[in-house]
């Protein structure tokens, strides 16, 4: 079929591959991207979850923020910020940052406050500060759900950063969706879609990946356990 | 920008507009809720009691989760065009992962005690499942239907990319003349309808499991 040599063409015309619109500058601008708004995002959720998780606070806050979060349409609060706020990379990156912050959030919660009680009260007895409870036990013990949260938000910013260029911001591996489309230039569109889809996997694997790599070898058993009563959260869907 | 964020004028010239575009999403949110639960709830019951058919379909249908919809809308363009089909097909796709984990886990934790009495009491298997497994299993199965709803209600506006968008047509059409009315009415009533269909669920759910009233959250 003619999109399928279109795509091929597209992969293998050497003109693709070098220069501003080539495939490795796009790939490392949505890279780039995603990295600052998840690093952001997780800047602000994590230290906020872990208080939270930690002193008992503001529990349906988090869970408030997680539900409200899935209800946002994406693609229209990305092009309001930008409609605000001026056409460039900062709307964007706002945009994106708010919309990764409550998986992170609601899992750090969640984490920290699923940690068994008498362990907490163990440690406290064993004469821990705070900081130490949250440091050596709580956090450890937490671990994977935090993942899932960081996971799920990393996933969702590189699938709504390639809804930037509708945004006017023109970078990253939606600009050639973006342009291809209005254009008819099919083996460019299937080709950054196959990126995106790609890169999205790929994110999705290598943190699944830490996530076991940082969990501590005495919660692997019965976390497999957990997995399977875990709520649906997961994945990116932007 | 002009209008200010809300330019009443403008969505009094436009209401029939901004209604067709609201119908327009319901369909693109109901269909694939619809569809994806007539494909996830038979695959449910098959696997709830073969891990080796529930792992590979949680696999699967994981793998398709993790795929942007902005690209699954475009990689389908090939097959079926700039067309209603291409929207509807992955916002479906991405309705089974919610669907088929909830429906399997709520089937799944149906106390053993309750599975055995029904087998005692003589109730063939389909009567089993029919009668007593799933009943008990609804208010996990329904909240998987209020997340796919959810989910799926924000998602429509992104297939505006491939000309479909029900909202998402008018989220669009804000920011290209950089006039935020259409975007804040079509975030508002996005969110809205998410509100109002996980409120209906509920509502169903609440109604169909009378003996769980008094528990339900």
């Amino acid at each position: 079929m003619t999109s399928l040599t279109e795509t091929v063409r597209f992969f293998r015309d050497a003109a693709n591959w070098v220069g501003s619109d080539g495939v490795p500058t796009r790939l490392l601008e949505h890279l780039r991207l995603s990295i600052v708004a998840t690093l952001v995002a997780l800047a602000i959720a994590l230290p906020l979850g872990l208080w939270l998780g930690h002193t008992g606070k503001g529990g349906q806050l988090a869970i408030n923020v997680s539900n409200v979060g899935r209800a946002l349409p994406t693609f229209g609060i990305v092009l309001l910020a930008v409609t605000l706020l001026s056409i460039g990379s900062l709307p964007i990156l706002i945009a994106l940052v708010a919309l990764a912050i409550p998986p992170i959030l609601t899992n750090t919660f969640v984490g920290i406050r699923a940690v068994d009680r008498d362990v907490r009260d163990a440690a406290v007895g064993m004469g821990l500060t705070d900081l130490r409870v949250l440091r050596q036990v709580e956090v450890p013990m937490a671990l994977p759900l935090i993942m899932t949260g960081v996971r799920t938000s990393a996933v969702q910013v590189v699938a709504t950063a390639a809804i930037a260029p509708y945004g006017g911001l023109s970078e990253g591996l939606g600009v050639y969706i973006r342009n291809g489309i209005p254009q008819r230039r099919i083996g460019e569109v299937i080709a950054g879609a196959l990126l995106v889809a790609l890169l999205a996997l790929a994110v999705e694997f290598l943190l699944g990946r830490a996530e076991r790599a940082l969990t501590s070898e005495g919660l692997k058993a019965p976390a497999a356990r957990d997995v399977a009563v875990r709520p649906a959260t997961s994945g990116s869907l932007s | 920008m002009r209008g200010g964020l809300l330019d009443l004028a403008w969505l009094g010239r436009n209401a029939d507009d901004v209604w067709a575009r609201f119908g327009e999403h319901v369909t693109l949110a109901v269909v694939p809720v619809v569809l994806g639960f007539l494909i996830a709830f038979p695959l449910a019951l098959a696997a709830a009691r073969r891990p080796g058919l529930y792992g590979p379909l949680l696999a699967v249908s994981g793998v398709l989760f993790t795929i942007p919809s902005i690209a699954l809308f475009v990689l389908l363009i090939p097959f079926t065009g700039l067309s209603r089909t291409s929207a509807l097909i992955p916002l479906t796709i991405y309705t089974l992962l919610i669907l088929l984990r909830n429906t399997v886990e709520g089937l799944r934790a149906v106390p053993r005690d309750v599975r055995e009495a029904a087998e005692a009491m003589g109730y063939t298997r389909v009567r089993q499942v029919v009668g007593v497994e799933v009943p008990l299993a609804l208010p996990v199965i329904v909240a998987g239907l209020r997340i796919a709803t959810v989910t799926t209600v924000g998602l429509v506006s992104v297939s505006a990319v491939i000309g479909q968008g029900g909202l998402g047509q008018l989220m669009l059409l804000g920011f290209q003349r950089q006039f935020p009315t259409p975007l804040v009415v079509a975030i508002v009533l996005s969110v809205a309808l998410a509100v109002v269909a996980d409120l209906t669920l509920l509502g169903v759910q609440r109604l169909l499991t009378p003996w769980d009233r008094g528990r339900a959250a």
